[in-house]
């Protein structure tokens, strides 16, 4: 288990990585926390040339708020977001979700830019982001682009990042005022890749109805999927037992999850079900109890 | 005087293990030393046509590479290790059928597994060597696979060795009574078939051997990740043709062993073997990845169970007819599979018994004994019938196990059968109904069942079940030890058991120090080098406490006696009128008479200042060997409180309770981590653990993201009572507790979830309990159910 020969490049700043990503972007792998592209060099899985580690380029790390978003850069380690008070108030998805990721140690090297770029259809961020309906900012030394979830993730494991291209930074929403949220995950252990994970928020009216739905499932689909029937169905609706139960199976049949050892194509998709009711069920209840307010 | 048998003595090791200054076999380092990389067999079985090697050799850094014909001639290949071999009046008693499947140290003409050894790179390091191995080209003709233990004992199977003539390797019966009549006498009778799969040990620590040849002095030093040095030694001795006085073997800090390094292994004979044919050391680390594949695995039995009982849940008979799938290879004779024929019965009266057992061979990686061995297999079936009779009857199955126990009146108990190591089985002592009481106090049964009606009305589903154990610990065939005083007056001790986390320098040296009336900071303990003593065994199936621990005992007291001599010489008073305390001898009417222990030990060495009595030998030494009679049984009772979520098929371990006899306890705090971590192996094996392969034979769990192994999360904090009933078969009345923690709790998991289940009836009778298997089996309870009404 040792990875064939590479180069090791590690950049100070921003322009000097986007330098070397545009010399051998072709042939060369970014690592920021380590914590899938290590393995993958070790058993020889993947085999670039060059390694540019940019755990020194200062200017991707860190949490900032803008008027509707937290923006978090793409060097910035799970720990950083997971312990941020900013992010806890006015982002608490992220806090709570970022908690199933991996275990300490992962969560103390692994970077959120690393997370999305890695786009395990069953990674937390991705979902997270997704749900959040948030933006991934995308550098290259030529240009800087803005790009959505749906945009980004293209399938397992492959997203849109071209060769030359890093990224900078990711902008998640804030949970609006009047809307509650919840995360609902199971892995076979703690820490391990989820089965199925649900991200949803829910805004209500005064009156109690259902005034926005956005929701992510994630390791239902080869990237995260978003049930626009589902969100479509629930606005409007005043929510009770029966029509949570109804929405969460309405769209059971656009899922095609990855049938493995861990759990069949069938179970997951009907466990997808059972999390997305638990979501909304915990969504809602967390509207009314007005924690944001 | 202080006694430190008994007491929480902190452990010797920890200091060194817990700032990293241990050292394992890949910290040693030699001047000149090149590595190793193997390569290793993609297919499941398959004939090798044509291997190329000339890129390989020819890249930069290789100094060679090896394959089965540069072996030919000079590495003999194992056939079995007679250390597991029957003895007569057992053999006599079943007369087993045991064909011999000798493995040769790399595939020769074919591989019969995924991982088998085919080439070994030996390079200036392992990157280069693992860059050479990409280089090797083998021509594979893939032949007809089988990895099923019903397919392989078909008549149009594969056959994996063809000069074995068929997949069934070894076959055995074993009787007791007359089941027929039994049967005949029986108010109900079920039949089940249960399922225990394979697993793998997985120690911390992967495999690793360093070699060095001295040609000066013909001297051959081998480090190795082991649990049985010496048996290294004799296989390196045997295989190679070496003088076996040449040849050191030293376990160093070993991480782990639970089994899979009770045996030798190919890479041991080879790598030494390669040291002195290059005439460089050698150094080979198996990575994860190897260790997956290649390390052996364990378990993988199916039973066939008949049970006859009464209305009232007295067992009447049991008949089973078991597989053991042993992968590719089986070197161990019967050990496994005699073990669960011998433990089945457990601490259950069942006269009437017959037991049929086969090891078959499929193209898996072979299989070896893990903690437990055989008995956490035999557990499983057994405690599941108590529940599935409690079932069948409507009865608390804590009724049915009291119904059906060795009761301590009947004890010492005769099973009827022998034991392996061909003494009668005899359950010495204990009581097993006391025993089930504490376990059952400690959990709170009677309101735990009030608390299971109450949540249930909110949909709440949380069940509790047991199992129960007995294990015979400590078998032989002997174990010894070597104390000496140096002139210094500090206390050496060395063992042939060589430890790998057990505390062997801790417990051993609380022994030594009360025989003495020292502190055990004034007795140090080496053990896992071939160097220290003529002869030695190991450290496996639950004996280092038994044997090591006796050897020890009866070593330091012979030692004692002679510096009782020697005192009595050199204070001219008689033996009795002396008494050894805090280091030092007294005259017991006068102490202001003394002589320290240095002072003896100084005259002790041979020499005209020399105190030691005419017709003894001088020297402050003894050699003690121990040799058990037969084995003691330890036994306990697991309880698991579960809550499972009925929609998603969750299980959730509320608390875990374990009651046990393990005879004396030398140091309680690690009894309770032998128990704590056995437990957690066994979660392991009740809820996450399974090697799969594909019908190709390729491993589907070959890393920890598909073999799931339970962290510190999924692993509650045992509550744990005890008893100690003194094994009459040493001196100090030790039993081993090595396995017990990892034998009981997949019948006891399995058990609370069936529990937790109940109003649906299921029955769990394969493992794991993974949420999806569950949740299967809820739905079609479900189904079934909604039929019916």
């Amino acid at each position: 288990m040792k990875p064939p020969k590479f180069s090791y490049l590690r950049p100070n700043s921003l322009q000097e990585a986007l330098d070397m990503l545009a010399e051998y972007g072709d042939d060369a792998k970014i690592m920021s926390g380590g914590q899938s592209l290590i393995p993958l060099l070790n058993m020889r899985l993947s085999t670039p040339g060059y390694i540019i580690d940019i755990g020194r380029v200062e200017e991707l790390k860190g949490i900032r708020e803008e008027e509707d978003v937290i923006v978090i850069g793409g060097m910035t380690r799970h720990v950083d977001v997971e312990k941020s008070a900013l992010v806890r108030e006015k982002c608490p998805l992220l806090t709570e979700g970022i908690t199933w990721v991996g275990h300490n140690q992962i969560r103390s090297r692994g970077t959120i830019g690393g997370s999305i770029a890695h786009a395990d259809p069953s990674a937390e961020l991705p979902c997270m982001l997704t749900a959040l309906r948030g933006e991934i900012v995308i550098m290259s030394r030529e240009e800087e682009i803005t790009v959505s979830p749906e945009e980004f993730f293209l399938s397992y494991l492959l997203t849109s990042l071209e060769p030359n291209q890093l990224i900078k930074e990711i902008r998640f929403p804030k949970i609006k005022k009047g809307s509650g949220y919840a995360f609902e995950e199971v892995a076979r252990r703690h820490g391990d890749f989820a089965l199925v994970e649900v991200a949803a928020v829910v805004e209500l009216e005064a009156d109690g109805t259902i005034a926005d739905a956005k929701i992510a499932l994630g390791g239902a689909n080869s990237v995260p999927f978003i049930p626009e029937a589902v969100e479509g169905f629930l606005i409007g609706k005043m929510p009770d037992d029966s029509i949570l139960k109804e929405a969460a199976t309405l769209q059971l049949g656009d899922l095609d999850p990855e049938g493995d050892i861990h759990g069949s194509k069938e179970y997951r998709r009907y466990l997808s079900g059972v999390l997305l009711e638990r979501a909304l069920y915990k969504a809602i209840a967390r509207a009314r109890e007005g924690v944001f307010v | 005087m202080k006694q430190f048998v008994g007491q929480n003595v902190k452990r010797k090791e920890d200091h060194r293990l817990l700032t990293g200054s241990g050292r394992f076999v890949a910290d040693i380092r030699i001047e000149n030393m090149v590595e190793a990389a193997i390569l290793r067999s993609p297919y499941a079985h398959a004939k090798i046509k044509n291997i190329e090697l000339s890129q390989a050799k020819d890249f930069e850094g290789v100094l060679d590479v090896i394959v089965a014909a540069d072996l030919k001639g000079k590495v003999k290949p194992f056939t079995e290790f007679v250390e597991f071999t029957l003895p007569p009046q057992l053999e006599a008693d079943i007369k087993p059928t045991i064909k011999k499947n000798p493995e040769p140290m790399l595939a020769e003409d074919k591989v019969t597994f995924v991982g088998q050894a085919v080439a070994i790179v030996l390079a200036e390091d392992r990157y280069v060597a693992e860059d050479a191995l990409a280089l090797i080209k083998i021509d594979y003709e893939p032949l007809p696979v089988v990895t099923d233990p019903y397919e392989t004992i078909k008549e149009n199977a594969p056959v994996i060795h063809p000069e074995l003539g068929n997949n069934i390797q070894s076959h055995f019966q074993v009787k007791v009574g007359d089941t027929t009549h039994a049967f005949r006498q029986a108010n109900h009778i079920i039949k089940t078939r249960i399922k225990t799969p394979r697993v793998s040990g997985n120690p911390l620590e992967t495999r690793g051997v360093i070699a060095e040849y001295q040609e000066r002095n013909q001297q051959l030093d081998v480090w190795s990740s082991t649990q049985v040095p010496f048996m290294v030694r004799s296989y390196l001795s045997k295989l190679v043709g070496l003088v076996e006085g040449n040849i050191r073997v030293v376990a160093p800090d070993v991480g782990g062993g639970f089994g899979p390094k009770c045996a030798v292994y190919p890479e041991e004979i080879m790598i030494p073997y390669l040291a002195m044919k290059y005439k460089r050391p050698v150094k080979w680390i198996e990575d994860r990845l190897e260790h997956m594949q290649s390390t052996r695995h364990s378990r993988d039995q199916v039973h066939d169970v008949e049970v006859a009982f009464r209305n009232d849940g007295t067992i009447l008979g049991l008949k089973d007819q078991f597989l053991l799938d042993n992968g590719a290879h089986n070197s161990f004779a019967l050990c496994c599979a005699y073990n669960s024929a011998a433990h089945l019965r457990g601490m259950y009266h069942i006269p009437n018994y017959d037991i049929t057992g086969r090891i078959v061979l499929t193209n898996k990686t072979p299989n070896v004994p893990y903690r437990g061995a055989g008995r956490p297999e035999a557990v499983y079936v057994m405690d599941r019938i108590i529940y599935m009779i409690a079932d069948k009857l409507n009865l608390d199955p804590v009724e049915v196990s009291m119904r059906n126990f060795v009761r301590p009146e009947q004890m010492p108990y005769e099973t009827g059968i022998f034991y392996r190591d061909g003494a009668n089985m005899v359950l010495e002592n204990g009581d097993y109904v006391k025993s089930l009481q504490q376990a059952m106090k400690i959990a709170g049964y009677e309101e735990f069942r009030q608390q299971q009606e109450e949540v249930r009305k909110n949909n709440k589903n949380i069940g509790i079940g047991f199992s129960s154990y007995i294990e015979g610990t400590g078998i032989g065939p002997f174990e010894g030890a070597a104390v000496k005083v140096d002139s210094t007056g500090h206390i050496l001790v060395g063992v042939g058991s060589s430890p790998h986390g057990q505390s062997h320098e801790t417990t051993l040296s609380q022994i030594c120090a009360d025989v003495f009336g020292v502190n055990p900071e004034q007795v140090s303990v080496r053990a896992g080098d071939t160097s220290l003593l003529p002869y030695g065994v190991g450290t496996f199936a639950s004996r280092g406490a038994v044997t090591a621990g006796s050897a020890v005992h009866g070593a330091s007291k012979q030692l004692k006696e002679k510096f009782l001599l020697i005192a009595g010489e050199m204070l001219g008073v008689t033996i009795d009128e002396l008494e050894m305390q805090n280091g030092k001898v007294y005259v017991k009417l006068s102490p202001s008479q003394f002589v320290t222990l240095q002072e003896i030990a100084q005259a002790a060495k041979p020499g005209p200042r020399c105190k030691v009595p005419k017709g003894i030998e001088p020297g402050a030494s003894a050699t003690y060997y121990f040799v058990p009679p037969t084995v003691t049984f330890s036994s306990g009772f697991h309880v698991a409180v579960v809550e499972v979520d009925k929609e998603t098929g969750f299980v959730d371990i509320l608390r875990y309770i374990v009651v046990h006899d393990c005879g004396r306890v030398i140091n309680p705090k690690i009894v309770d981590g032998q128990i704590q971590g056995g437990v957690a192996q066994g979660i392991g094996g009740a809820l996450y653990e399974e090697i799969i392969y594909d019908k190709n034979g390729q491993l589907v769990t070959g890393t920890y993201m598909d073999y799931l192994i339970p962290t510190a999360m999924e692993v509650p904090e045992v509550e744990m009572g005890h008893q100690e009933f003194l094994s009459p078969h040493n001196p100090m009345g030790i039993k081993g507790v090595g396995e017990g923690g990892a034998i009981s709790p997949p019948a006891a998991i399995a058990n609370a979830v069936c529990d937790a289940m109940r109003p649906l009836k299921i029955e769990i009778n394969t493992l794991p309990i993974s949420p999806n298997k569950l949740r299967s089996l809820i739905e079609e309870a479900e189904n079934a159910e909604s039929v019916l009404k």
